[in-house]
C-alpha cells in the first residue's frame, strides 16, 4: 500500500544489481523517456514561445519559438481590460494567502482533536469527516450560493467572504486527514511528559503538537495555495464585479473577445498566471511529489 | 488511500492516554479533555453544519421546488417530483450531458492510468536522474487544471495551433479540432491524459513496495518479463491501481474548467463538451433554474456514491492485499 503519512520514511529501493536482470536496455529506456518528456513539455514551451511572438508571427510562424522576441504582449495583456491585471493578481494572491492561513489554522485544530483528544462521539465525527472527503464541491455550490447571498455576502463590500469562510472552518477534509495522519506519528510520550509537567490539552497543543506539526503545515500551505490559485469554479460563481476578479476569472474575459489580436496578450497573461505555481514547483519539487502520495485526492 | 485506510480513531493501543487518564483519578482529566475536544473541533463542526449539512438539506428541499434566485423564499412553489421527472423523461440535454461525462471518464481515465503505469514502470529503477523525470512528468498535474492551461490547450488544437503544424510535418492537413463536435471532447481527454503525473507518482511509490524476492522467485521458476508483470507486478500493485481508479474516476466526472474554457461556458460546439458539472452550472447560474440544478446535484451525488460502492464491492475480486488484512 502507498505510504499515507508524511512521516513514513521512503521505502528502501532494491539494490541496482538485483533489478538489472529484469530491466530493459537502459539506452532504449532513456530514449523513450526523453521522448515522453518532449511530449509533456511541448505545450508549455509552445505557450511561452507564443506569448513572445508578435501578432504577425503568431499567424505565420508555426515554430516553437519566436524569431524575434517581442515582450509587447505582456504590457498589452497587463492593461487589456479596464482593470489592470495587477489588480487581478493582487486579488488572487490575497484569496490564496488567506486560504492558506484559514486551512492551516482550522484544520490543525480539528486534526488535534481527532488525533489526540478523547471526547464523546469522536469516532462518529471522524467517520463523517472521512465521508466529506469525497463530496464534490459542485453538489453544494447552489445552496451555498443561496445561503451566502441571503446573508448579503455575495457581491457585498468584500466579496471574498464566501470563498474564505469555508476555508476557516476546516471544510477541506483532505487537510484534516493529512494532519491527523501526521500527528499519529508524533510520539505520545511527549504528551505524557508535558502532562506530568501540568500541561492540559491546550498546553500540549501549544507546546508539543503545534511546533512538531510544521512539516504537515508546510505541505498543507503549499497545496492549498496552488489549489486556490488554480481554482476557477468557486471564484467564477462568487465574483461578479470586474475589479474583484481573480486571475482565472479575468483570463476567461480574453475568450469572450475572440479577435485574433488578443491571442498574444492572452498567452502572456496565461504564462504569468502559471508562474507562481511553477516557482512553487521549482522550490518544493521534492516535497510536492512526495506529498502527492497523500494528496491524490485532488491530483 | 483515504478510502481504504481510514484509521479507526476509537482503537486504542496499550499505554494510550486513556489508561493514563484513569490513573490520574476518576475522570477529572477526561472531562476537561472531552470539553477541550469539542473546543478544538468547533470550527470544523460549525463548518460541517453551516457549509456542508445545512446546504445539503437546503438543496434537497430546493430540488422539489421551482426556485430561481429572483423570487423571495416565501413565494417558492413546491413542485413535488417534477424536477426529477423532467430530468429523467423530458430533458434530452440532461441525458446528453450524462453521455458526454461518461464517455469522457470511460476513455480518459483508463488511458491516463495506463500512461501513468507505463511511465512508472519505465522509471521504476534505481538510477540517477529518476528524480528529474519524475518531477517533469508531475508538472502537468500541477498546472493542468488551471484556466491558463485550458486556454493554451484550446489554441493548441485550433486551426493554426501547434498540433496542426505538427501534423503538417507529416503532410497531414489538420482542422480546427476544438470547433469540431466530433473532436472537441477528445482534445479535453488528451488534456486529462497529459496530466498522468499524479497517478504515476502514486504508482511509483507502490512499485517500490513490491519485494524484489518475488521477482527473483518468479525468474527462478522461469517466468519471463511479461509473466512477471502479470503474475507479480499487477497483483502486488492492485491496491494502488484500485485507489487511482476510484480517485481518477471521481475526478473525471467533475471536469469543468477545460470544458468551460473550450466552449466559453456553453458546452459547445453542439453540446459536445457539455460535461455534467457544466450543465449544472448553466442550469443554476445562467438559466437561474436553481431548483432543477439542485435536483441535478443530488442525482450526481447519488451516482458518485453508487459508482464508488460498485468499485468497492467488485474490488474484493481483483484487489489483492498482501498482508491479508482487509483494509
Amino acid at each position: 500500500m502507498v505510504t499515507v503519512t508524511p512521516t513514513t520514511a521512503a521505502p528502501t529501493t532494491a539494490p541496482p544489481n538485483a533489478r538489472r536482470r529484469q530491466g530493459g536496455r537502459p539506452v532504449l529506456r532513456l530514449l523513450i523517456l526523453v521522448a515522453i518528456v518532449a511530449v509533456v513539455l511541448y505545450p508549455l514551451i509552445w505557450m511561452v514561445g507564443t506569448s513572445l511572438k508578435s501578432q504577425e508571427e503568431i499567424v505565420n510562424n508555426v515554430g516553437l519559438l519566436p524569431e524575434r522576441f517581442t515582450p509587447g504582449n505582456y504590457t498589452a495583456g497587463w492593461s487589456n481590460f479596464d482593470v489592470s491585471f495587477g489588480r487581478f493578481f493582487l486579488n488572487s494572491a490575497m484569496v490564496s494567502l488567506l486560504t492558506v492561513i484559514g486551512n492551516g489554522l482550522s484544520c490543525l485544530l480539528a486534526a488535534y482533536a481527532f488525533a489526540r483528544l478523547r471526547f464523546r462521539l469522536r469516532g462518529m465525527w471522524f467517520a463523517v469527516m472521512i465521508g466529506t472527503l469525497l463530496l464534490p464541491q459542485h453538489v453544494l455550490i447552489v445552496p451555498q450560493y443561496i445561503l451566502f447571498r441571503t446573508l448579503g455576502l455575495v457581491g457585498g463590500d468584500w466579496p471574498y467572504l464566501p470563498l474564505l469562510i469555508p476555508q476557516f472552518l476546516a471544510t477541506e477534509a483532505f487537510f484534516v486527514f493529512l494532519m491527523v495522519q501526521f500527528m499519529r506519528g508524533v510520539p505520545r510520550e511527549l504528551d505524557e511528559a508535558a502532562r506530568i509537567d501540568g500541561a492540559g490539552p491546550f498546553g500540549i497543543f501549544r507546546h508539543i503538537i503545534l511546533p512538531l506539526s510544521r512539516p504537515a503545515l508546510v505541505t498543507t500551505a503549499i497545496f492549498s495555495f496552488i489549489w486556490t490559485w488554480n481554482d476557477f469554479f468557486r471564484q467564477l460563481v462568487f465574483l461578479s464585479q470586474l475589479e474583484d476578479y481573480t486571475v482565472p476569472v479575468a483570463l476567461t474575459l480574453f475568450i469572450d473577445s475572440t479577435s485574433q489580436s488578443a491571442v498574444g496578450p492572452m498567452f502572456a497573461m496565461s504564462v504569468l498566471s502559471l508562474l507562481p505555481v511553477f516557482l512553487f514547483f521549482v522550490a518544493f519539487q521534492r516535497m510536492l511529489v512526495e506529498g502527492i502520495n497523500t494528496s491524490g485526492i485532488k491530483g | 488511500m483515504a478510502l481504504t485506510t481510514a484509521p479507526d480513531p476509537t482503537r486504542r493501543g496499550p499505554g494510550s492516554d486513556r489508561a493514563h487518564a484513569e490513573r490520574r483519578g476518576p475522570g477529572r482529566f477526561r472531562n476537561s479533555e472531552g470539553l477541550a475536544g469539542y473546543v478544538f473541533l468547533s470550527p470544523w463542526l460549525i463548518g460541517l453544519m453551516g457549509i456542508t449539512a445545512v446546504p445539503m438539506l437546503l438543496s434537497l428541499y430546493l430540488s422539489f421546488t421551482n426556485y430561481d434566485i429572483l423570487t423571495p423564499f416565501s413565494e417558492v412553489q413546491w413542485v413535488g417530483l417534477a424536477n426529477y421527472e423532467r430530468m429523467f423523461t423530458a430533458d434530452p440535454s440532461y441525458w446528453h450531458a450524462v453521455r458526454v461525462t461518461l464517455t469522457f471518464a470511460l476513455i480518459a481515465v483508463p488511458l491516463k492510468l495506463a500512461a501513468a503505469l507505463g511511465v512508472a514502470l519505465l522509471l521504476n529503477r534505481a538510477w540517477r536522474g529518476v528524480g528529474v523525470f519524475r518531477g517533469l512528468f508531475y508538472l502537468p498535474s500541477l498546472l493542468g487544471g488551471s484556466v491558463a492551461l485550458a486556454i493554451v490547450w484550446v489554441n493548441m488544437f485550433n486551426r493554426d495551433g501547434a498540433f496542426n503544424s505538427l501534423l503538417s510535418l507529416f503532410g497531414i492537413t489538420g482542422k480546427p479540432w476544438v470547433n469540431d463536435p466530433d473532436w472537441a471532447l477528445e482534445t479535453l481527454m488528451v488534456l486529462a491524459i497529459w496530466q498522468f503525473g499524479a497517478p504515476m507518482v502514486i504508482f511509483l511509490a507502490g512499485l517500490k513496495q513490491v519485494p524484489t524476492e518475488l521477482y527473483e522467485a518468479a525468474s527462478v521458476d522461469g517466468a519471463g518479463r511479461f509473466r512477471q508483470f502479470r503474475n507479480v507486478t499487477l497483483p502486488m500493485l492492485s491496491p494502488v491501481i484500485f485507489f487511482n481508479l476510484v480517485l481518477e474516476t471521481i475526478n473525471g466526472f467533475q471536469g469543468f474548467t477545460a470544458a468551460f474554457v473550450l466552449s466559453n461556458g456553453t458546452g459547445g460546439p453542439v453540446d459536445s463538451t457539455l460535461m455534467y458539472t457544466l450543465n449544472l452550472y448553466i442550469t443554476g447560474f445562467t438559466d437561474l433554474n436553481m431548483g432543477y440544478a439542485s435536483a441535478m446535484a443530488w442525482v450526481f451525488l447519488l451516482a458518485i456514491a453508487v459508482i464508488t460502492a460498485i468499485f468497492f464491492s467488485t474490488g474484493r475480486f481483483w484487489v489483492h492485499y498482501s498482508d491479508g488484512e482487509d483494509r
